[in-house]
């Protein structure tokens, strides 16, 4: 990946950074989902936590595909694209919603 | 006074006008020259710090629902959804932020000042005491 850049890799290794940023990101998304799991486990397992559980690891999911994406764009050769509104709008949309289950899962 | 109540009216459009473009990223494009990329991904990184911030503020609702069970619980539920709901504006903020800086990188303006990190510290500082409050008179309750 950094190999095909070849001559013109940037010294500050800014994607390579974003890419970690990306990857810190997810595994802060991890945490909240092991949470959620624990607490409908620790809740008795009610149906309407049953489903917001499932959603939330749904949502995980479709983070992890966003992330996914994203690093496969700054790890492409040339010059990397900048991150879509749509893209970011996405991943935004994600940490709201499992934070509207989480206020299901609490109550 | 007409003077303020303009300018929330004007705050409230471009609000909207920036939820427009979170979904149309072709028009963010037509504006102004593209910045170096380099500083794209630095405000990528700054818009990923939030989100951070966000899920963390999350992990904190899920905390102290989970992890101070003699909690009555109106204060336990009260504290949770506060984090929440901070974890949701964080979120949002977030995401608006990272449009007005990249637009106004490409229109070559200066970037957005923002009072939301002080205003997120005091709600950090006051939950973090009504915590220490609650932990030491709830558990007589």
């Amino acid at each position: 990946m950094s190999e095909a850049r070849g001559t013109t890799r940037d010294p500050g290794l800014q994607p390579e950074r974003t890419r970690l940023a990306w990857r810190r990101t997810t595994l802060a998304s991890t945490v909240v989902v092991i949470l959620a799991v624990r607490a409908l486990l620790h809740g008795g397992m009610p149906a309407v936590g049953v489903v917001a559980g499932a959603l939330c690891c749904l949502l995980w999911l479709c983070f992890l595909w966003l992330a996914h994406r994203r690093i496969h764009a700054l790890a492409a050769p040339g010059q990397p694209v900048s991150l879509t509104p749509r893209h970011a709008a996405a991943a935004t949309l994600c940490t709201v919603a499992v934070a509207v289950c989480a206020a299901v899962l609490v109550l | 006074m007409p003077g303020r109540g303009a300018g929330r009216v004007l705050c409230v459009s471009e609000f909207v006008r920036n939820v427009r473009l979170w979904f149309a990223p072709q028009e963010i494009r037509e504006e102004g020259g593209t910045p170096d990329y380099r500083f794209s991904l630095a405000n990528e990184r700054t818009f990923l710090a939030w989100l951070r911030t966000a899920l963390a503020l999350i992990g904190g609702g899920f905390a102290v629902d989970q992890f101070l069970p003699d909690l009555r619980w109106a204060w336990r539920a009260g504290l949770a959804l506060a984090l929440l709901a901070a974890g949701v504006l964080c979120a949002l903020r977030a995401v608006n932020h990272w449009v007005r800086t990249e637009r106004a990188m490409r229109r070559g303006e200066d970037l957005p000042v923002s009072r939301f990190p002080a205003l997120l510290s005091l709600v950090v500082a006051v939950v973090a005491v009504a915590m220490v409050v609650v932990v030491l008179t709830g558990w007589e309750g």
